[in-house]
């Protein structure tokens, strides 16, 4: 127990649960399904998870600085139909110009949501609930309801879903997928390491506390909200290219799954806790369940309410137990104190 | 005089834009003020106003209810689902009803007695109970409800009003006594302003949220039939995005989304305002997906608007000073 205490913090504790509740879950659906441990369920799992995950770890700085993003899915759907429309126009676009200008009109309007709550002070909930209707608003109008189709689109992009990093055997991970994972790392370095990532927690912890140590508080919620968008507008382009045909509908309802792939990932929704992985993890249950209930053909809606549940669970674990974890951890500490020469090892 | 008073406030400004869109309708038809345009004008939006209601009193209190839109659909499909399989139809009303209930009082007693976030528990419920409806009624359409259900849903019954616009106009005093006559109404105040201090002075705050919660459900589950019998069919994704347009004629009300402050009063405006924008964009030939995102930019407005008067205010203060 004090080895525990002494190397697994208790938000670690958590994720570790969460994982340990992902593998029960594919045991369990295992018993269920014939052929379910096979490359084609891991390939399927791998597709689901990598939109959700991009968008997720976004998420997770805004809902850090104790924030929320609802208009990630209709940044994605606008992203996706522009980014779709100019490379169907001009097949020729050079593909990294075609993901740039994707993840710059996404910060951009991640910038419209980051100026009204840091600098305008308007909650965060009010404003994306605003800006989810907009975006898509305009998109409907603007787009006229016209499709962007798979055949219009350049091939290096219709291909980009199939493109291979690594095969082992028939398990393909797929160049989508590993930017995704890519993104994870950078993020997870970034918000243990950086200056500006450990801020996002300490906005999240105490508000009031980091604006009077001085932190620029109102330019990180500014910033936190550029990245989320940007990101969506990274996971708008992906979903260009994993799903080629393109309606005004891309992306609806996809801010509940990420922000419950957020919550039930063990991101605190009063912010301050959390981690990349942890949305990560999040993102990876939902798909798990997504894939298999629908491999399972008992009802593919059963997978919302589930969904809902999930969500609750996780928030309510946070809040009942999570608590009592920490005060173990804080008494353990207490009746365990190690000599001052090994002390940086306990402080985290 | 207090009103004349407060008419110079928030309320004045929405009663100056509600006579500015009304007279700017009106020049486009000469038919607008008719009674039947009034009536259709409360009738299509009916599920809507209802619910801002006991939305204003959550949002007073400091909450917020994101699955009134999902429980509306709940109770819908709970409706269509017995009555399909051959259960009487008052039967699955009453059941329908006690599904809401139930709904409201299980996100009640998650945010009130263990201490959650009503952002997160509703927005699990936003999310599960939309499932829930799904489940029973799948991708299926069902129809064919009794003959009465459906003329009580769609015909006048009294003069050219509907038993809809009848349970709002009753439903709209009953909150306007509660809020602003009754010691619950006083309760709602006190905790928005300080759910701490109300605590400690011996306010049964766990009751009066779980409360509101539930009659969230129970009034959501009322909305979801009345949907019900003015569409005449089901569907899964009925009143999908309700939220929105719920939320916004609160908080455009002036009902503060810190809880506290806000009146009916204001609220009744804003749901004219936006009866009448709405209506008003129809007329003007204007599609429902920009009038959602007029809707949306008015949804920040209405918080963005106070907000810059109160730092302009504080700012012109400190330099008289």
């Amino acid at each position: 127990m004090n080895w525990i205490r002494r190397h697994i913090r208790p938000e670690q504790v958590r994720e570790l649960s969460l994982l340990l509740l992902i593998i029960v879950a594919v045991i369990f659906f295992g018993s269920l399904i014939a052929n379910y441990y096979t490359s084609r369920t891991f390939n399927r799992i791998a597709a689901s998870v990598t939109i959700i995950t991009i968008v997720a770890v976004g998420q997770t700085l805004v809902v850090l600085t104790r924030n929320i993003d609802l208009s990630v899915g209709s940044i994605v759907g606008c992203t996706a139909y522009f980014v779709g429309t100019l490379l169907a126009r001009d097949n020729s676009l050079n593909p990294f110009l075609a993901v740039l200008i994707a993840v710059a009109m996404g910060g951009g309007m991640g910038a419209l949501n980051g100026v009204l709550v840091a600098f305008a002070r308007v909650p965060s909930i009010i404003v994306t609930l605003g800006t989810l209707a907009i975006f898509r608003g305009l998109l409907v109008d603007l787009s006229g309801a016209r499709t962007v189709t798979t055949d219009s689109l350049p091939g290096w992009l219709v291909d980009l879903p199939r493109v291979n990093i690594v095969s082992i055997g028939e398990v393909n991970v797929g160049a989508l997928f590993a930017i995704a994972v890519c993104i994870v790392i950078l993020f997870q370095l970034g918000t243990t390491f950086l200056r500006t990532g450990r801020r996002f927690y300490a906005i999240g912890s105490n508000p009031d506390a980091a604006e009077l140590i001085g932190l620029p508080t109102r330019r990180l919620v500014f910033i936190a909200f550029v990245i989320c968008g940007a990101l969506a507008g990274l996971a708008g382009f992906v979903t260009l290219a994993r799903f080629g045909n393109i309606t005004v509908e891309a992306g609806r309802g996809l801010e509940l799954e990420v922000v419950a792939a957020v919550v039930v990932g063990g991101v605190n929704i009063f912010g301050g806790s959390g981690t990349v992985v942890g949305a990560m993890l999040g993102a990876i249950m939902i798909g798990v369940l997504e894939q298999s209930l629908f491999r399972l053909q008992i009802s593919e809606f059963w997978r919302d309410a589930l969904l809902g549940l999930l969500i609750l669970l996780a928030v309510a674990s946070d809040a009942v137990i999570l608590q009592r974890l920490r005060a173990l951890w804080a008494r353990g500490e207490l009746r365990f104190a190690t000599p001052p020469k090994e002390k940086d090892e306990v402080s985290t | 005089m207090a009103i004349l008073n407060r008419l110079r406030g928030w309320e004045g400004l929405l009663l100056v834009i509600l006579i500015a869109i009304v007279t700017m309708n009106v020049l486009r038809s000469p038919y607008y003020l008719g009674i039947g345009n009034i009536v259709n004008l409360f009738q299509l939006s009916i599920e809507k106003i209802v619910l801002a209601l006991i939305m204003t009193l959550i949002i007073i209190n400091g909450e917020i209810d994101l699955s009134v839109a999902s429980v509306m659909g709940l109770a819908a499909c709970i409706l269509a689902w017995l009555f399909s399989i051959g259960v009487p139809f008052p039967v699955a009303i009453l059941a329908a009803l006690l599904c809401g209930l139930a709904a409201g009082l299980f996100n009640g007693f998650w945010i009130a007695y263990v201490g959650l976030p009503s952002l997160a528990v509703t927005l699990a419920g936003l999310i599960g109970y939309r499932g829930i409806a799904r489940i029973f009624i799948e991708d299926r359409a069902i129809g064919g409800f009794p003959e009465w259900f459906n003329t009580l849903g769609q015909q006048p019954l009294v003069g050219p009003i509907t038993i809809a616009i009848i349970i709002f106009a009753v439903l709209f005093i009953g909150t306007a006594i509660v809020l602003h006559g009754s010691a619950l109404g006083r309760l709602v105040y006190v905790i928005g302003n300080n759910a701490q201090a109300a605590r400690y002075s011996g306010v049964r705050v766990k009751l009066v949220k779980l409360t509101l919660f539930a009659a969230s459900g129970l009034i959501a589950a009322l909305a979801g039939i009345l949907y019900t019998a003015r569409l005449g069919s089901v569907r899964g994704d009925m009143a999908t995005g309700f939220e929105l347009d719920i939320i916004t004629m609160v908080l455009l009300g002036g009902v503060s989304i810190f809880g506290g402050s806000g009146n009916i009063l204001g609220v009744g405006l804003s749901i004219l305002v936006i009866l009448n924008l709405r209506n008003g964009m129809g007329l003007a030939n204007i599609t429902g997906n920009t009038q959602t995102s007029v809707i949306g930019a008015l949804l920040i407005l209405s918080v963005l608007v106070p907000n810059l008067a109160q730092t302009i205010r504080s700012k012109w203060i400190g330099r008289e000073t």
